[in-house]
């Protein structure tokens, strides 16, 4: 077994043992820490993948801002445990039964339908570094980047919008 | 270097569990996390067919989508804050009527 091999096993089990921490543990909090373990395996097979510029962006965006955002919010919001509320008996059974159809679905597609030839040669060396990306994201994909900025821009003012308080409204 | 298709599955492990975390969960905020999840299920297996096919477009388009799950995460956690100021709970359940 060669050490990659040995590598991406550990870090798939990190990277699905944190996921299911997820799923499964009941305070919010514990929840969003887990996640963020989730996206830092997950940067490091972006690493693997040689893509250093995306691994990076993976942890301040994703682990960095996205995650203290949510943080934040849990915090804010002191819900972080709810109250047990009545839950329909048949939809745990349900969810888990949907789930499972859907992965056998694709791993049965993914080995036995496959036509990915998997070219595994020598990179040139400066494939996925910042400065391709850029000369890509800016000569190529320059409009698309644009559109991105208004997005941001509705978003944000989406946000101050739905948290702003109405007219006449008391605390 | 680990064959491409050991990535495909591990994405796909990724992004059921996030939509099983979607059906089972009743609290907002970690259907919200689940819902990253799977765009970073999705991202994964973008990259890994980047290296496969030796073109950085797909490295491009991850970028894209987390500009868009930035975005989504502001507006879904604004609505959040709003639905508890008036509801005083996230429960998914608890969402059962458009006004008030």
């Amino acid at each position: 077994m060669s050490i990659d091999l040995l590598l991406f096993l550990f870090l798939a089990l990190a990277a699905i043992g944190t996921a299911a921490g997820m799923l499964l543990s009941r305070s919010a909090i514990y929840a969003a820490l887990f996640l963020v373990l989730n996206f830092a395996t997950v940067a490091v097979f972006y690493l693997l993948l040689n893509a250093p510029f995306i691994a990076l962006t993976q942890i301040t965006v994703y682990a960095g801002a996205i995650m203290v955002l949510f943080l934040f919010v849990i915090m804010l919001l002191g819900a972080e445990k709810l109250p047990k509320s009545k839950v329909l008996p048949w939809q745990r059974p349900l969810a888990v039964i949907l789930a499972a159809g859907l992965i056998v679905e694709t791993v049965y597609l993914l080995l036995f339908k496959n036509t990915i030839t998997s070219t595994v040669g020598k990179l040139v060396e400066t494939f996925g570094d910042p400065r391709s990306i850029g000369g890509f994201l800016f000569n190529d994909y320059l409009l698309p980047f644009e559109i991105t900025s208004v997005l941001l821009l509705v978003a944000m003012i989406g946000a101050i919008v739905l948290t702003k308080k109405e007219k006449g409204e008391k605390e | 270097m680990v064959p491409v298709l050991y990535y495909l599955v591990l994405s796909a492990i990724l992004f059921t569990m996030g939509a099983m975390g979607v059906l089972i969960r009743r609290n907002a905020l970690i259907i919200f996390m689940s819902i990253e999840l799977m765009l970073n299920a999705a991202n994964l297996a973008f990259v890994a067919f980047t290296r496969t096919f030796e073109k950085l477009d797909g490295q491009i388009f991850v970028f894209f989508v987390m500009a868009v799950a930035a975005a989504e995460v502001a507006v879904g956690l604004a609505l959040m804050v709003a639905i508890f100021r008036t509801k005083h709970s996230i429960d998914v359940d608890q969402m059962n009527s458009l006004k008030g």
